[in-house]
């Protein structure tokens, strides 16, 4: 079943930034999508998320047109977003900023705060602490396990790597191929870290010039230089 | 220990030692001059009841309300009006007054603020958006509440003349002091403790951080911003009506009863800063002596001098307010420790 599709979509700010995008999310999946740095892949996931509305085109969700749902409503239908930088509340208490995931996925009741618990322990550690007083991997454990927490369908993940330690880095793919695997979330990200594309995706759409111009699957995920064309400046 | 540790310890020590501090400075006042210590608190209430209301919408939606006074007016209005001409007790009167203004300021969010209403009227009419929200836009919100605040001040005068019919004094006297300015000193503690755990100690409360912090992540996060910021407003307004409410037997009842106690709030938000509950009393315990002292010497209008002089100084050599002196003394001591 098709979790999560974008159908002809152009989107952008002042101008279009990406134009006539069709991309589909299965599933069980776990689905990249590799750019260049300013192609537009932020933008791509925050239109799914319905932080940005397309100007053409139309977003489907678990098979119904959420093209004109804002993100709070997204949210509690099941989508889990975990921006680029993280962006946790940073004068909330991990533990506060944890409920905050509570609402994603808010018609089933379920909350998954030991599970998140078990992947990362340091969160149930620093409960009471700050969320601006943890360390970049540490946060982004923080802004995965807030979306978590809500149960929710649909995973969308921003450059999970960026500014975390590289040894952090492996640990936190590893992780979102547990959650995956074991929660049965389905995953939408995007990367700019080989090693991540490689440990991460079943499949991977490539963006550049503003449109999608490739679709890696299989053995192409192994082809260091199928995927490097694409990230390349 | 843990940061979270250290920061919560330190919260709650020196939260109790200043609560302690507090009560043991007024034991001792009203031992040696119960009638100064009267006052003197009863000052410092004053500009902790205007203010609270302003603060919370300053600090969380970062509008400015101008009409805040008018808000105050308004609660005191339907208090009086309800227990004169309706004939109910002073304190469902009171409730009257604040839930009335709350009702008020949930139309003002609705219509100017977040401009919702004309947007939906603009949607179905002209097909596009009319007004952006006022949200974080402090001179443009200054704007529209301070036409907000004419409109009110000259509707009230239209529509009951230049005074009403004023409500008694509650209760005795004390040491030559009017008890029911006394059992203020109490209601205004007792709102800021209610607004302290409302905003940090509950769900609601964590939400609305959240939303001040990061909306956009806030609002990815199942968080309906916009209600946030309704509800907000309405708490807000809802405490400027108390505040009118709980004013109005000691006030003569004109349409610009309101100036005084918006004078004090700019004031006390100016020197408090962003944290509503930390700012708003230490503002009161630092603004209301000022007031207190120059009024008592030189007559009212000194006092409201003295206060404006006192934003001056503050805004000059403590960016950032109290709250900022706050949180670098924190630093500082965690620092150390
Ligand atoms: N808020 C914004 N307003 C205007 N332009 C933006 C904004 N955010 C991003 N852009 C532009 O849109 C393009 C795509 O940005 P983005 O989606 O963040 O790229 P990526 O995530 O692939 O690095 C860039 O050229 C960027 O400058
Ligand atoms: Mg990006």
């Amino acid at each position: 079943m098709t979790v999560l599709a974008l159908e002809d979509v152009t989107v952008g700010y002042d101008t279009p930034v990406l134009r006539g995008i069709d991309l589909a999310v299965e599933e069980g999946e776990i689905v990249g999508v590799v750019g260049k740095n300013g192609v537009g892949k932020t933008t791509l996931l925050k239109t799914a998320m319905g932080l940005l509305e397309p100007t053409e085109g139309t977003v489907t969700y678990d098979g119904r047109d959420v093209t004109d749902d804002p993100p709070d409503v997204r949210a509690r239908e099941g989508i889990g977003y975990i921006p680029q930088g993280r962006d946790i509340f940073p004068g909330l208490t991990v533990e506060q900023n944890l409920q905050m995931g509570e609402h994603v996925g808010g018609d089933s009741d379920v909350t998954r705060y030991e599970e998140v618990y078990d992947l990362f322990p340091v969160l149930e550690e620093r409960a009471d602490q700050d969320g601006g007083t943890l360390s970049g991997g540490q946060q982004q454990m923080l802004a995965i396990g807030r979306a978590l927490v809500g149960d929710p369908d649909l995973l969308l993940l921003d450059e999970p790597s960026e500014g975390v330690q590289p040894s952090i880095v492996d640990r936190i793919s590893e992780d979102i191929r547990a959650i995956n695997d074991e929660l049965r979330t389905t995953v939408l990200f995007v990367e700019q870290n080989l090693g991540v594309i490689r440990t991460m995706a079943d499949r991977c759409y490539a963006i550049d010039r503003g449109e999608i111009a490739d679709e890696l699957t299989g053995p192409e995920l192994t082809d260091e230089d199928a995927i490097a064309q694409y990230l390349a400046v | 220990m843990s940061n979270g540790l250290k920061q919560q310890a330190f919260q709650v020590r020196y939260g109790l030692g200043a609560v302690v501090a507090v009560v043991a400075s007024l034991a001792v006042g009203v031992l040696v001059d119960p009638n100064l210590t009267f006052r003197v608190s009863y000052a410092v209430s004053f500009v902790v009841l205007a203010a609270v209301g302003l603060a919370i919408i300053f600090g969380i939606m970062g509008v400015i309300n101008l009409a805040h006074g008018e808000f105050i007016l308004l609660g005191a209005y339907a208090t009086t009006l309800s227990a004169v001409k309706g004939g109910l007790p002073l304190p469902l009167a009171m409730g009257v007054g604040a839930l009335v203004t709350a009702l008020f300021g949930l139309t003002v969010e609705r219509v100017v603020i977040s401009g919702f209403v004309p947007n939906w009227i603009g949607r179905r009419t002209v097909g596009r958006d009319l007004i952006t929200p006022f949200y974080d836009r402090l001179a443009d919100s200054m704007v529209a509440t301070f036409g907000l605040s004419l409109i009110m001040t000259q509707g009230a005068r239209i529509v009951f003349g230049n005074s009403i019919e004023q409500i008694g004094v509650p209760f005795g006297s004390t040491a030559g002091y009017p008890d029911y300015r006394i059992a203020l000193v109490g209601v205004a503690a007792g709102v800021l403790a209610l607004v302290y755990v409302l905003f940090t100690q509950t769900t609601f409360g964590t939400r609305v951080r959240a939303t001040m912090q990061d909306e956009e992540t806030a609002k990815a996060l199942g968080v309906d911003t916009e209600r946030v910021y309704m509800v907000t407003f309405a708490i807000g307004s809802g405490l400027a009506g108390f505040t009118g409410a709980l004013f109005a037997p000691l006030l003569s009842m004109q349409p610009t009863l309101g100036d005084q106690f918006l004078v004090e709030a700019f004031v006390a938000v100016v020197v408090g800063g962003a944290s509503v509950v930390v700012g708003t009393s230490l503002s009161g315990l630092l603004l209301g002596p000022v007031d207190a002292l120059f009024s008592d010497q030189f007559g009212e209008f000194a006092g409201r001098i003295a206060l404006l002089f006192a934003a001056m100084l503050a805004l000059r050599f403590l960016p950032g307010g109290i709250t900022g002196v706050v949180d670098r003394v924190r630093d500082r001591i965690e620092e150390g420790s």
